[in-house]
């Protein structure tokens, strides 16, 4: 995932910086809601072209996507991509020499997937004869190629016939240029995709997750492989000229990525990301079209960047916003349970049904008197604790139940330790402290039958140790 | 992978060197040598692993353990020499062999749940283009069971033990229904609870006549859990029952600082592969 989110990272950027200019000369126009209504409802024959091309691009790309990311190959993916300009400026310079129509796609493109290919073979090539890292041939390959091409480029502009303007809209894209044989091709490449895809899904998936036991099962994984990256070879290709070979692999990914963050199932993290990416390439479209000067390519990125960072925070699964509330609900758990066990350790030494006035159980845990007072409420709340006329405060039964489990956990895993990790007794009380919340049922079991063993059974252990001392200001 | 060029290779040993292979042994290993970008980590391994044994392969690091295994099953290219499964090429036999890799090959964060990664290894069984059926998942299950891990079948694996995963991957390889089973460190850093319940399948597995190969690092329980060991250092130091060849003569032999002669003759090739 690192690397993934260095490469969505600076695609980012690059989207940022090509639209923010735009973006800031794209202010409101008159009559947005007019043209809202024009772009949605698809009335105009170029949006309709835009929008169906760019929305099939993105489905097939967060559909390949998905075992891309998986297979760890997404740098692998924008040297592809970026090798792909050579092959554009020689496809132009061959068919303009050959007398042929240089700008035609059907030299362009086929010239793109030559290069393209070629990188990768380069890496592979590179990878499998030196001793030269990944990443390094990666890099090398990335920039050579890039460098190669944006120098031919210029070259081809400069050829007498023919011209080559707009041979660059490769680079970053224009999507206003799709026309419809276009998105008939991009169709064909989204059917083949999805059909694949779902055909091998079984195979693609032991191929991302173990490639050593794939092959040891007899499956062909070069030839998987292979397949893998020729999907991403035609989605890129497809994808020049609407997002533009700097940008195609942000559409790869980050679907794919933002997908990862609702679910722990690859086929609902495969339909996710398709469907991430296709309503990415919708929205960045509408938006482009309500917008003068808003370039298409960038925005699809920015608007699938945004979907990422929605699910970053909102995921289901792993989003941070969950961890989050799932580690303040433990970190809550813990200081009721430290809460309890203090009033247990109060009744053992002064007597069943006593009560720890405030000021004791705050010397006790070097507790706030904000923290223990909200503390108290809450487990009053959940009638584990009660109050006396006094102030001072004390367990109820059922507390005393949950109390019972909570020390009897800590002083088992406190008698393990002692016993089994040699570990001395006056240090236990600290380690102990911070594994008893996390202690499974399973494990208490295991600890139970271990330290049963040798100390015979009691309900709760006495402590190992000296209990904390009830002077104030002191801490155990 | 580079290979070795023919004339790089020392001279092939003469044949009749070695013990007779038997045409009915489980894993017959003839001859072979193994390179990484020239530079040879294996050489001329020659043995026949008896039936329904459990064998522990032994030595330091870069002894060329894991890859005996990885040669076997053809996962790295052999300079020279076979393998032979029940006296067949290894690529005839794969229904044969199961493979636990190490745990570390993998990523763990993987979205899939323990019985999906079980059910991969009934994917050969499958063929191509076609989904698992209730009866793969029912073996699946039974396989997790198996191993005390059927209450974690649906669990996503990064939410699982380092034990547990272990014990997934040895479900896994319970699930392709092998006669011979390569394990690649399954004792590796996993608890005392795994330990057991890897023993006890690995016992099970002997009884029920499998032969059981084990990469294995721990050499206080080599004589407990293995009847048959290859101790390995580049080239087989030891090979034979557990009780007859794990001595201390051969152990001092296999861990006793380097091969001089052996590793800087590999440096050299190695060297002479870059030069070129």
């Amino acid at each position: 995932m690192k690397r993934s989110g260095l490469i969505a990272g600076l695609t980012l950027l690059t989207a940022l910086a090509i639209a923010a200019p735009a973006l800031g000369a794209a202010a409101l126009p008159p009559g947005l809601l007019e043209r809202l209504e024009r772009v949605v409802s698809l009335r105009d024959y170029n949006t309709r072209i835009v929008i169906a091309g760019v929305s099939l691009l993105g489905l097939a790309a967060g559909a390949v996507g998905t075992f891309l990311l998986l297979r760890k190959r997404s740098l692998t993916a924008d040297a592809l991509s970026h090798a792909t300009l050579p092959g554009i400026a020689l496809a132009f310079i061959l068919a303009t020499a050959m007398g042929g129509e240089g700008q035609s796609l059907a030299w362009l493109l086929p010239g793109a997937f030559v290069t393209g290919v070629a990188g990768v073979g380069v890496i592979l090539l590179i990878r499998h004869t030196t001793r030269i890292k990944e990443d390094a041939a990666l890099g090398i390959v990335l920039s050579v190629f890039f460098g190669a091409g944006a120098a031919l480029v210029k070259l081809a502009e400069q050829m007498p016939k023919g011209s080559a303007a707009g041979l660059d809209r490769f680079i970053l894209g224009r999507a206003a240029s799709m026309i419809a044989a276009d998105v008939l091709a991009i169709a064909v490449i989204a059917v083949i995709v999805l059909l694949v895809c779902t055909l091998l899904f079984k195979e693609l998936r032991l191929l991302c997750f173990d490639q050593a036991f794939a092959a040891s099962q007899g499956w062909p994984v070069v030839l998987l492989d292979a397949l893998l990256m020729g999907m991403v070879v035609a989605v890129t290709v497809t994808g020049l000229q609407s997002v533009g070979l700097v940008l195609v692999v942000a559409m790869l990914i980050t679907p794919a990525a933002a997908a990862r963050f609702w679910t722990d199932r690859l086929a609902s993290m495969f339909g996710l990301s398709a469907a991430f990416g296709a309503a990415g390439g919708a929205v960045g479209a509408v938006l482009s079209a309500l917008f003068d000067g808003l370039p298409t390519g960038p925005i699809i990125v920015l608007v699938c960047s945004a979907f990422f960072a929605l699910s970053l925070v909102f995921g289901a699964k792993r989003g941070l916003l969950l961890r989050t509330v799932r580690h303040l609900g433990l970190q809550r758990r813990v200081a009721e349970q430290h809460l309890l066990r203090a009033l247990w350790e109060a009744e053992e030494e002064q007597g069943p049904q006593s009560t720890a006035t405030a000021a004791r159980l705050q010397a006790h845990r070097s507790w706030s008197a904000l923290a223990l007072r909200r503390q108290i409420t809450r487990l009053r709340r959940r009638a584990w604790v009660r109050l006396d006329a006094q102030g001072g405060v004390g367990l109820t039964a059922a507390g005393r139940v949950e109390a019972q489990r909570v020390v009897r956990n800590h002083r088992l895993w406190e008698m393990y330790l002692i016993a089994h990790a040699d570990i001395a007794p006056t240090h236990v009380d600290r380690d102990a402290d911070r594994i008893e919340h996390v202690l499974a049922p399973e494990m208490v079991e295991r600890l139970e039958r271990l330290v049963a063993a040798q100390e015979g059974s009691a309900a709760v252990p006495a402590s190992p140790h000296e209990l904390a001392t009830p002077a104030p200001g002191g801490r155990s | 992978m580079s290979r070795l060029s023919q004339a790089a290779l020392p001279s092939a040993a003469p044949s009749g060197r070695g013990p007779e292979h038997s045409p009915s042994a489980p894993v017959s290993i003839h001859d072979l040598t193994v390179a990484y970008h020239r530079k040879p980590v294996l050489w001329d391994v020659d043995l026949d692993v008896p039936q329904g044994r459990l064998v522990g392969i032994i030595g330091p690091n870069g002894a060329g353990k894991s890859t005996l295994i990885k040669a076997a099953l053809d996962l790295v290219p052999c300079v020279s020499g076979e393998v032979l499964i029940y006296g067949l090429p290894f690529r005839q036999q794969r229904r044969l062999v199961a493979y636990v890799p190490q745990r570390e090959s993998v990523d763990w964060d993987f979205p899939i749940s323990a019985v999906e990664v079980v059910m991969m290894g009934r994917y050969g069984m499958m063929g191509w283009f076609r989904p698992p059926t209730r009866a793969h998942r029912r073996a699946a299950v039974e396989a997790l069971e198996r191993v005390g891990m059927a209450d974690f079948a649906d669990r996503q694996i990064s939410t699982l033990s380092g034990g547990q995963q272990q014990r997934i991957f040895l479900a896994r390889a319970l699930a392709q229904e092998a006669q011979i089973y390569f394990m690649d460190e399954p004792f590796a850093s996993v608890d005392a609870a795994t330990e057991r319940a890897i023993i006890a399948v690995l016992t099970e597995l002997k009884d029920a006549g499998r032969t059981v190969l084990v990469v294995h690092h721990d050499l206080q329980t080599v004589s407990r859990y293995f009847d048959h060991v290859i101790m390995l250092n580049m080239r087989v130091v030891a090979h034979g029952p557990t009780r007859e060849v794990f001595t201390e003569e051969n152990l001092a032999r296999t861990y006793g600082g380097r091969l001089t002669l052996l590793s800087e003759a590999a440096e050299a090739l190695a060297r002479e592969g870059r030069a070129v």
